[in-house]
């Protein structure tokens, strides 16, 4: 869409946008644009350097109908994407099934047994997922039925701020693949704070909150300034820092100030009540206000990226370094600004691990959230609202993935592959429209491909 | 990825003096970074390794008792040791100021001799305040060599792929699903060398989807590399817990690869058993380093592989195929890493557990850029890294101060002084992550 207005202003450069555009226009102007980023969200107009394929959901030229774009836009393809990755994660699921071993015998006498238990192998495992994550039907109480989200909701907090941390350095072109350090780092602060200083409540929790921030802050925002400096990488540089955060994490939880006393296990003092979140509905979930904060750090980020002129210098960043630079846009104090905020966005799942869910600091603090904060993400479209949605939509994975495990013994492991596909499958919306038979314009693919060219490789270069 | 180091980026404040001319970027002035690098290391050396060192002997037991000549382990007063070595790499690092204040770069040789010095000084100084100040430096080296055997595959293919223009980050996920499939195959067979060829499939197959997303469907490299590794994680974990745990005898217990004895050579003290003394992946490796690299810089092929990689439209206009050549590349990069990820089921654990390849893929990728997009590079970078994964667990033996988390960090931070440009140049293919689009 970017790419059929002209710029309106040279200071904009290629990185206008129409949702960036509102500071200079006209409030009836504002108001379409906010109504178009959102129902857009956002992503699907970005020339921002991830999704940058994903973005065929609009068709270039020609008049889009509302039917054609309701069954071609992005919004379908996310949808039949996760049905896709589910049928292909079901067919895994049967195709190590033992009733589906010994029918798959006699295919060929009655294939309906076959069919069947194909069917039967894949749905119960899916049905454990959903009774594990969503609602449990067979719960005591209504309390207990709904536990199962509760836990869904647990679990997204995590996934949700440090997805929100990638999606934000997505959008100003950078590849944070290092959450999965910022969460370490972030964990290391505010636990630190929550078992060694004794403060009062509010006060200490409040500090645990901001000295997870900051040290998130920190391990992102050295990638920034080294990226910003040398030009290293960074890509290379928080894969890298990734694993320099978990081994002197690791050399920590052996040190006489972070290992509890009298234990020979790695593992830290448990935090002090006054230092962990709250649980907002009650003792029986343990939903703590972590999840209020993502909720906020949400809201933070749309404005920050949609309403804030910080916000639209990483855009601008992300779309075109050079065009923003030759605008005036500082485009190292950009750099270090964006991995800094996604460092701290990061940290916020750290404090939610360690002051939230876990209360204690191990070396498995930040489990896989840093690594699925990544296809969060991308699942996302790196809109804030999307990797909300897509948190949910993974907590829900996760949290039933154990439940699913448990009733029918299909290992977690379906998750991420499920996870991973979905994520393959929506970066490449050719591949799945032509996989359902919807490829609506044969001729255009290559021109869109052309005028995206520019923007894949804009940040990723 | 193009880790252009030197060359100015928007943003990056300029070297004082650099006129904003891009013609005149070119003629930039050397920098500063080696030099002060080089000088901060020295000085580290100097006060830890030299003066505050240990007065007592670390002994290196250099020959094995299947050695055809036993030669006298060598000890070395760790306190002298230090001081003569830490001098040198005051030298050296003197010299590269030197030749800074002449404009001149410092020479590759120099930052080489610099790293092996300043090893040799870690290490007398390492093993001289260990509980028990002996080490075998022949295991020592032998087991650098056969930790580094996957990390040089891997990094193999990295080169492979990004010398065409295709960022690998999915090294791990090949690595992963060699290790898998070799296992099965194997253990189905009873027969490590289909196990072998099968892990080279899977990893083809591996990157076949690498390179069908990026180069087909223009997604993002880094992002199909990212989800990949999850995505063979996932098949992998799925299939050990459903498969090969319902049934280990059947699926899960491949027959190993034996090492092969050259006779005589095999028994040349320290070189025999790197050299001469491998199992087929081992030997195999040396060959696929020499076989890379002449391909690479002395074929037509590699000269093609090359411009691919550069400048996809000058190689366009000369008629080759871009997309055909990388396609074809990305996958022969897979079966090389595949082959690699054999290594830790046939050779190092005869059985797959999950996440095998626990982060190697990542090392190799390291290595990859430590040796600057060259085999040759790329295979010493990642003994280097074999070398500190192979030390760590020597420290924790023999017991010194050092902790051995930071003997696992090194590889790492060495890395991160690498992309930061801090050690040398490090530049990669110029086309490295974008998609070629006709036209």
């Amino acid at each position: 869409m970017s790419d059929k207005h002209p710029p309106k202003h040279a200071d904009g450069g290629h990185g206008t946008t129409p949702s960036g555009r509102h500071h200079h226009t006209t409030p009836a102007e504002e108001e379409t644009a906010a109504v178009v980023s959102v129902d857009t969200a956002g992503g699907a107009m970005e020339p921002s350097a991830v999704p940058a394929t994903a973005q065929s959901g609009q068709l270039p030229g020609g008049p889009d109908t509302l039917l054609r774009r309701i069954f071609t836009g992005s919004g379908m393809v996310s949808v039949l994407a996760v049905l896709l990755a589910l049928i292909i994660g079901g067919l895994l699921i049967a195709s190590t099934d033992q009733r589906v071993a010994t029918t798959a015998g006699y295919f060929l006498a009655r294939p309906t047994d076959f069919l069947a238990a194909v069917w039967d192998a894949a749905t119960r495992s899916y049905i454990a997922l959903f009774q594990g994550s969503v609602f449990n039907p067979r719960g005591n109480s209504v309390a207990a039925q709904f536990a199962p989200f509760m836990e869904t909701l647990t679990i997204a907090t995590p996934l949700i701020t440090a997805g929100l941390g990638v999606a934000l350095a997505f959008r100003a072109g950078l590849f944070n693949i290092g959450a999965q350090g910022q969460i370490i780092v972030a964990g290391i602060f505010a636990a630190w704070v929550g078992f060694a200083l004794h403060l009062p409540f509010g006060l200490h929790l409040l500090l645990v909150l901001v000295a997870g921030i900051a040290g998130g802050a920190l391990w992102g925002g050295l990638v920034g300034v080294l990226k910003a400096r040398t030009g290293a990488h960074e890509v290379i540089l928080t894969i890298m820092f990734n694993y320099i955060a978990l081994y002197f994490l690791r050399y920590l939880l052996n040190t006489p100030a972070f290992q509890r006393p009298g234990e020979s296990n790695p593992i830290s003092p448990i935090l002090d009540p006054t230092a962990v979140y709250p649980q907002i509905l009650g003792t029986q979930y343990r939903l703590h206000l972590g999840f209020i904060l993502a909720i906020a750090a949400t809201v933070l980020v749309w404005w920050l990226l949609n309403r804030s002129t910080v916000g639209f210098e990483f855009r601008a960043v992300g779309a075109n370094p050079k065009a923003a630079q030759t605008a005036g846009i500082n485009v190292s104090r950009s750099t270090i600004l964006v991995m800094a905020i996604a460092g701290g966005l990061a940290g916020m799942s750290g404090v939610a691990q360690v002051a939230g869910t876990e209360k204690v600091l191990t070396d498995g603090v930040a489990a896989t959230y840093g690594f699925d904060a990544i296809t969060v993400a991308l699942l996302g479209r790196s809109t804030p609202w999307g990797t909300f949605a897509a948190g949910l939509l993974f907590g829900a994975f996760r949290a039933g993935a154990v439940q699913m495990q448990i009733q029918t013994g299909t290992p977690i492991d379906i998750v991420l592959v499920v996870q991973s596909l979905i994520v393959l499958f929506i970066a490449a919306p050719p591949l799945v429209r032509a996989i359902f038979g919807m490829n609506p314009r044969r001729k255009k693919p290559a021109r869109a491909a052309k005028s995206r060219q520019a923007a894949t490789t804009g940040g990723a270069a | 990825m193009s880790t252009t180091v030197s060359s100015p980026r928007p943003g990056t404040p300029r070297h004082a003096g650099a006129p904003d001319n891009p013609a005149a970027m070119s003629a930039k002035p050397v920098s500063w970074k080696t030099p002060v690098l080089l000088a901060a290391f020295a000085l580290i050396a100097l006060v830890f390794f030299g003066f505050l060192a240990p007065n007592r002997n670390a002994s290196f037991g250099i020959s094995t008792g299947e050695d055809f000549f036993q030669l006298p382990a060598l000890d070395i007063n760790a306190f002298a040791g230090g001081i003569v070595l830490s001098a040198l790499l005051v030298g050296l690092a003197a010299y590269s100021i030197y030749l800074k204040t002449k404009g001149r770069p410092a020479p590759g040789w120099l930052t080489v001799t610099f790293i092996v010095l300043f090893v040799a000084a870690f290490l007398i100084w390492v093993v001289g305040g260990a509980r028990t100040p002996s080490i075998s430096l022949a295991g020592l080296i032998a087991g650098s060599v056969t930790l580094a055997v996957p990390l040089v595959f891997g990094s193999l293919s990295g080169v492979l792929c990004e010398r065409v223009g295709v960022v690998n980050i999915a090294i791990e996920g090949q690595l992963l699903g060699g290790a898998f499939t070799a296992a099965i195959v194997a253990s189905m067979t009873q027969n490590p060398f289909i196990g072998l060829l099968a892990a080279a499939v899977a990893g083809a197959l591996v990157s076949m989807v690498l390179a069908l997303f990026s180069i087909k469907y223009l997604v993002n490299q880094i992002i199909v590399g990212v989800v990949l590794n999850v995505l063979v994680s996932g098949v992998t974990g799925f299939l050990f817990s459903t498969v090969m745990q319902e049934d280990s005898d059947r699926y899960n217990s491949p027959p190993g690869l034996d090492a092969i004895e050259i006779p005589v050579l095999s028994s040349i003290p320290i070189i025999g058993p790197i050299l001469f003394r491998q199992t087929l992946v081992g030997y195999l490796m040396y060959i696929a380093v020499l076989v890379v690299w002449v391909g690479l810089f002395k074929t037509r092929w590699g000269l093609r592989v090359r411009a691919v990689g550069e400048h996809p439209q000058a190689a366009d206009t000369l008629g080759i195929n871009v997309n055909a050549t990388r396609f074809w590349n990305v996958t022969l990069g897979g079966a090389v890493a595949g082959i690699g990820g054999s290594f830790f089921t046939l050779v190092a654990i005869d059985s797959f557990t999950k996440e095998i390849s626990g982060g190697r893929g990542f090392i190799a990728l390291a290595a990859l850029i430590f040796g600057r997009w060259n085999p040759i590079g790329a295979f010493f970078a990642a003994l280097l890294f074999g070398f500190a994964d192979n030390l760590q667990s020597i420290v924790t033996i023999i017991g010194t101060p050092v902790p051995s988390q930071f003997m696992a960090m090194l590889p790492y931070l060495v890395t991160v002084l690498a992309v930061a440009g801090l050690v040398g140049k490090s530049r990669g293919p110029a086309a490295s992550g974008i998609p070629y689009v006709k036209g």
